[in-house]
């Protein structure tokens, strides 16, 4: 019977562990219901993006005040994770403080070090619900931040707010049960760890008996680690997934400069055709030519898994949607937005994959219409201050843009001013209705 | 071009007019001025002319994939024929269209921005600029779209602000964070969708928190949609909103 709580502790481990690689299968085949693209160009300038954005957060800071509060967290949540690493062997083995003996002093500093952490983390957390809940940021309050994705911006706050809670409850009454000499926690060596925070809980602990204490530390302990694994499974359904897809982001992120917008392979073969004077015109197509490209994007598996990925990444901070142009002046356009209908919709067509067996059964929907508007389209400026705002290189421009070119160049859905404008181009070679010859009339001017 | 061609001349670089600086009556302005300013640099340059064509930038960026390859296949064989090396223009978005967008379909050209080429002229000792007419005065410069973050150049037209001995005074938003004026991705040819203002009122308001003389433009869009928003401020008297390349050509009296 002495080894329940370690069967039990390796059970959760593994349902909690399969059920998220589960989760994370899910994640990849509905990136890879994008098309293709290369990105395996320059290797060494994608690790070092990632290394800079990702992990350096260069991008966070632009933003003084929310960059340094979220250096805070990510530092606190990558330092603390060593400690998880503890924690895990720990409940498989059934020892305490298994890393005490071997590290010795540095054990102690760590310890410290977490529990200063796991300090600022609070104080950053709370500090972010605050500026979410009561001074109501702009960026936060945007129409597309209400129902779901308030609560889950809130949601994942109290739960780091718990996690941290968590943490240090389980130092403090370990603490007071070393200092009281109980089996199993006190060591011969002295105390084990240091606790520069969870010392100052040791008022409440005051009084209580072993039993007691070691009920609490035991249930903090639990609650801990189950916590850590149930925030691990939330982040699927969680705007939170950016924690470990702002690494592969930033990797595929476009490495060209932000104006270069990409030629459509497929229409230069058109072109090709159309200027090649050899080319018969009246050709019938070869029995196995394949089906003609669909120009442009009107739903997600028309866009390309980078985007898709993108659209995964997105925490919804919401920066691009405040450095957009449109957006400030009252339009309908939020590149947010954009990004979050990209991954609502790809996460029903996974759905719908899932429901029926491996392949996608038209639902009669699509991400144009039904999530993006026309509106929202048209309203971009293409000038790039989304995709320059954003700490993690998502670019919702493109996906706009892969828009528009289904939108033009297969429904011939443009708005009239820009048919006369591209009609005049065709025409004349300018945007607007001069004759081609009068071109170099102005050097004729005064 | 073709006359200097004829005769077995080849110049030294392209001056790309674009749409804008052949037509528009305002931007043929910023275009005689660069004009003015490469004559008296001695500058061996040449126009298309009448070969030139719409680079397909608003073709594009609204979506008509299509018809901006049509153009730009056009325009490649155009200046491969002629065996064009490097290429000019006071247009951000031609500028960016032929710098980024061309080499993919055949057309490889060192492209450069008059700013960046009329700093290489400064920096060459071939103009030289007093800073006379423009001491002192406070100038704010806006940073186009297809110039600043698109392609990353920033300093070239600052350092030829400052080089006129004027004030540059910054907007609160500028360099990367630069607001757009609300002309590209098409919209210059559209009406705007529906909000509570129009871009350029806000970029114009940006621009006169800084109480500037004169807004500095290096785009002939931008110069139109600053023009109208300083104009529905009922500031034209007060404000100039001009070109670098007009406040160049005026400052060397040319």
């Amino acid at each position: 019977m002495d080894y329940l709580p370690n069967i039990l502790f390796a059970i959760v481990l593994i349902v909690g562990i399969g059920f998220f690689t589960k989760n994370v299968q899910r994640l990849v085949r509905n990136i890879k219901l994008g098309k293709d693209t290369d990105v395996s160009d320059n290797q060494s300038q994608r690790w070092s993006n990632m290394a800079r954005i990702a992990l350096g957060q260069t991008k966070m800071v632009v933003r003084p005040i929310a960059g340094l509060l979220h250096i805070v967290v990510y530092v606190g949540f990558i330092i603390i994770n060593i400690e998880v690493l503890e924690i895990i062997l720990d409940g498989l083995l059934g020892t305490h403080r298994l890393f005490s003996a071997p590290l010795g002093a540095v054990y102690d500093f760590l310890i410290g070090s977490f529990e200063i952490l796991a300090f600022l983390v609070i104080v950053a957390v709370v500090i972010f619900w605050i500026r979410r809940n009561v001074i109501r940021l702009q960026r936060f309050i945007k129409p597309e931040m209400t129902g779901w994705p308030k609560k889950d911006g809130n949601l994942i706050l109290y739960i780091e707010l718990v996690l941290m809670f968590l943490f240090l409850t389980m130092n403090g009454a370990d603490y007071q049960l070393q200092q009281m000499g109980a089996a199993h926690y006190a060591s011969e060596a002295g105390i084990m760890g240091s606790f520069p925070v969870s010392q100052f809980l040791s008022p409440l602990f005051e009084g209580m008996s072993i039993s007691t204490l070691v009920i609490i530390e035991r249930a903090a302990w639990w609650l801990h680690i189950v916590g850590i694994l149930f925030f691990l499974n939330y982040l699927y359904y969680s705007k939170h997934l950016h924690i470990l897809l702002a690494f592969p982001n930033t990797f595929y992120g476009s490495l060209k400069p932000k104006g270069q917008f990409k030629n459509l392979a497929a229409v230069t073969n058109e072109v090709k055709l159309m200027m090649d004077p050899s080319a018969d015109p009246f050709a019938a197509p070869t029995e196995d030519a394949p089906e003609p490209e669909k120009f442009g994007a009107s739903d997600v598996a028309d866009l390309n898994w980078v985007q898709l990925l993108n659209a995964y990444t997105c925490t919804e901070c919401g920066r691009c949607t405040s450095e957009c142009p449109a957006n400030q002046t009252g339009k309908k356009l939020s590149p947010r937005k954009i990004m979050m209908d990209t991954r609502d919709r790809l996460q029903e067509v996974g759905e719908n994959i899932e429901k029926n067996k491996g392949s996608f059964v038209d639902d009669g929907k699509q991400l144009l219409d039904d999530y993006i508007s026309r509106e929202e389209l048209w309203a971009c400026t293409s000038c790039n201050a989304c995709v320059e705002a954003c700490p993690v290189s998502i670019d919702p421009l493109s996906i706009i843009m892969d828009m528009r070119q289904y939108l033009v160049m297969e429904q011939s859905a443009a708005p009239s001013d820009l048919n006369n404008m591209m009609g005049n181009i065709e025409n004349n070679g300018a945007p607007w209705p001069f004759n081609q010859m009068d071109r170099l009339n102005w050097a004729q001017e005064s | 071009m073709a006359e200097m061609f004829a005769a077995g001349q080849q110049p030294e670089v392209l001056f790309w007019v674009g749409c804008a600086g052949s037509f528009d009556d305002r931007a043929k302005k910023i275009t005689k001025a660069f004009i003015k300013i490469l004559n008296s640099a001695n500058v061996s340059f040449a126009v298309l002319g009448t070969e030139e064509s719409c680079t397909g930038d608003p073709a594009k960026r609204a979506g008509n994939e299509f018809l901006f390859q049509m153009q730009a296949v056009t325009n490649i064989e155009v200046m491969n024929a002629y065996d064009i090396k490097k290429v000019v223009t006071a247009c951000p978005h031609c500028f960016n269209t032929l710098k980024n967008e061309y080499p993919g379909l055949g057309g490889n050209y060192e492209v450069v921005h008059h700013t960046q080429f009329l700093k290489q002229l400064l920096n060459d000792g071939k103009i030289t600029l007093e800073g006379g007419t423009y001491k002192g005065k406070r100038i704010t410069y806006h940073d186009p779209c297809y110039l600043g973050r698109a392609n990353d150049v920033y300093e070239a037209p600052r350092e030829l602000i400052r080089k006129l001995d004027a004030e540059l005074v910054e907007m609160k938003n500028c360099k990367k964070k630069g607001l757009c004026c609300g002309a590209g991705g098409a919209q210059m040819f559209k009406e705007p969708e529906k909000g509570d203002k129009d871009v350029n009122i806000e970029r114009t308001e940006q621009a006169m928190e800084t109480q500037p003389e004169i807004i500095a433009a290096a785009c002939p869009f931008c110069n139109t949609m600053m023009t109208d928003g300083v104009k529905n401020k009922e500031k034209e008297a007060s404000v100039a909103v001009m070109d670098i390349a007009e406040l160049i050509a005026t400052a060397g009296d040319l």
